[in-house]
């Protein structure tokens, strides 16, 4: 097989892996937009504030600490603890559970009913209070963030294509335990929607609210419940992209690539979610790779937006979202 | 005397045998001068009635009369500024819609309320979910419990489907069918959580006679093979006399009637309000 080929193969694969960390974001968005009809801008920024919190749990950083140094004079930063990373996950866990109560208890609960837009610029709000919060919280330096995945070229996987065609291709191991995390990730997230009373009652909530009323479901419950799954799917996210390339606030920036993404998808699809993700990142690498060098490179920055807005003309209900069609 | 005390002396409290023999209970559900309002408009004016264990009580009257509003009372969709609602034996606290039906109310709506995307079998299930326990994370990982849980629901489920005979139509989502059949799956999923209390906000609406008679056929089935309570509003008056043990008769959201259909038929406010004698 020619080089170029197999340099293309290769961008292929990659384009797919960056694609997981993509779909993982647009999640988030497609699972709160179903249940509560709320686009919920903050999405990224929960998925940069989970990564932020997991490691200031995992290195005992002290909350708020640059606050209270100020204002007290005093010296503390450190608990001085390292917690396992499976602790950490866990009581971030606990704390994204938290932040969804608290963000329909203090927010949506008050806005039942409002139009759209009001729901939507509340997230803005949402994002911009929860970016801040992140900073004062755990301070706004650069952190590193590794809770134990395999990092670096996959050695197997280089021999392998090596020996067969000379030629061996660069996966990295963190890139392969995205894929396989998200894939589990959403063959859970499917069972317990399809199979399981809460499940049920999420799908019934995001057909008929009164509906959802008559047969005893609480929408309170069942919007918390969404958001804590939100932010639930937003830490796996944080934990990725976190150990990709650091924990920095230019993390809530993915969200806007979860946009184009959704675009493709359709708001409504988990699988569009998934399969736009993956197109998005597969054609981003790809295009770079063959239009790139023609007009001096760069295209990832707007390749994605460019390929949204394609869709909105042709197709605005994305690949797998539903079809509005106007009675008249 | 209130009206409320009328109608409680007046009929026996542990109740009593009809004379085509249907067995009416105590009483289960009772409204006490129940006043609502939007804004300045009175949609219900100060009414009192009861629900008996055991009977099919109708509320009928003109368009605009109060009737959905009624329903909403009950099922708590509407609080009402003034009155009470009492429920076996006690007084009901101001409950939100998704407490009164974990107490055992289910109803159906004027305009279908189902679950479009859903399929008809995933629809009627829904009416299970106050009846089953497992807990989120239980849920989540799929133990033993959940699964033998979904298993016996699902058994429930199936008979209430047979009863109604939607079993053809039992994996087609919703969205897909006609209407008369949109109202029969409504009616079941409101079967599946095993009411205590059914409320029907015009189950016949705009259906056929052929349709009607078959609403009618399952509504008596229903209260006949359950002991289910029913609470309906209908505008065909011919179906209300039939079904219904006792009628309320509201006409600008007061009471203007209340009794069997025969004695509600002789009524003469009632008689006005139906062939339009003006209003003062």
């Amino acid at each position: 097989m020619p080089d170029q080929l197999l340099f293309a193969m290769e961008v292929f694969l990659n384009g797919l892996m960056a694609g997981v960390l993509y779909a993982l974001v647009a999640l988030g968005f497609v699972l709160i937009f179903k249940a509560s009809g709320i686009f919920n801008y903050a999405q990224g920024v929960m998925a940069l504030f989970a990564a932020l919190t997991l490691v200031g749990i995992m290195e005992g950083q002290v909350p708020f600490s640059h606050l209270i140094n100020a204002v007290f004079g005093t010296e503390i930063h450190h608990f001085g603890w390292h917690l396992p990373a499976v602790a950490a996950i866990l009581l971030t866990g606990v704390v994204m559970v938290a932040l969804a109560w608290a963000v329909n208890k203090l927010i949506f609960r008050h806005l039942v009913g409002q139009e759209p837009i009001i729901l939507f610029m509340a997230t803005i709000g949402l994002a911009y209070f929860m970016e801040g919060l992140g900073d004062i919280m755990w301070g706004a330096d650069i952190k590193k963030l590794d809770v134990g995945l395999p990092q670096g070229i996959n050695a197997w996987i280089d021999e392998t294509t090596f020996n067969a065609f000379g030629y061996g291709f660069f996966i990295d191991n963190l890139d392969i335990w995205a894929t396989v995390i998200a894939a589990v990730l959403v063959i859970a997230l499917t069972i317990f929607s399809q199979y399981s009373k809460q499940g049920r009652a999420l799908r019934a909530v995001a057909d008929d609210h009164q509906a959802a009323l008559s047969v005893g479901i609480s929408l309170n419950f069942i919007w918390v419940l969404v958001w804590s799954i939100a932010g639930f799917v937003a830490l796996v996210a944080g934990i990725m992209w976190g150990t990709k390339s650091g924990v920095q606030f230019s993390l809530s920036l993915i969200a806007l690539k979860a946009l184009p993404v959704l675009m493709l998808g359709g708001f409504t699809s988990i699988p569009g979610a998934i399969v736009g993700g993956l197109i998005i990142g597969v054609g981003e690498k790809l295009f770079e790779f063959l239009v790139g060098p023609l007009v001096g490179g760069a295209t990832e920055n707007w390749f994605a937006y460019v390929l949204a807005l394609l869709f909105l003309v042709f197709r605005p209900q994305g690949l797998f979202g539903e079809r509005i069609i106007e009675r008249v | 005397m209130s009206l409320a005390e009328q109608i409680v002396t007046d009929q026996p409290a542990e109740g009593w045998v009809t004379a085509d023999g249907r067995q009416i209970g105590p009483v289960m559900m009772e409204m006490r001068n129940i006043t609502l309002r939007f804004g300045g408009v009175e949609a219900i004016k100060d009414i009192s009635f009861d629900i008996r264990q055991g009977e099919i009580r109708a509320i009928i009257g003109p368009n605009g009369a109060g009737k959905s509003s009624m329903l909403n009372v009950i099922s708590g969709f509407y609080n009402p500024q003034e009155g009470e609602v009492w429920f076996h034996g006690q007084r009901r606290p101001r409950m939100r819609p998704y407490e009164v039906a974990r107490q055992g109310v289910a109803r159906t709506f004027q305009n279908i309320a189902l679950f479009e995307g859903m399929t008809v079998l995933d629809n009627v299930m829904t009416g299970r979910l106050n009846h089953m326990k497992a807990g989120v994370f239980r849920q989540a990982l799929w133990f033993g419990r959940a699964e033998r849980e979904e298993i016996e629901n699902r058994e429930k489920v199936e008979r209430i489907i047979d009863f109604l005979e939607i079993q053809s139509i039992r994996k087609t989502p919703v969205a897909r069918l006609p209407y008369g059949l949109k109202k029969r799956v409504e009616l079941a999923r409101a079967l599946a959580a095993e009411p205590k209390l059914l409320l029907l906000d015009e189950p016949m609406a705009g259906m056929n006679v052929e349709e009607k008679e078959d609403m009618s056929r399952f509504i008596l089935d229903v209260n006949d093979e359950f002991g289910t309570t029913i609470a309906l509003i209908e505008h065909d008056m011919g179906v209300v006399m039939d079904l219904s043990d006792r009628v309320v008769v509201m006409d600008y959201g007061r009471k203007i009637g209340d009794g069997t259909p025969d004695e509600v038929r002789s009524n003469q406010d009632v008689i006005d309000a139906y062939l339009g004698v003006a209003h003062d």
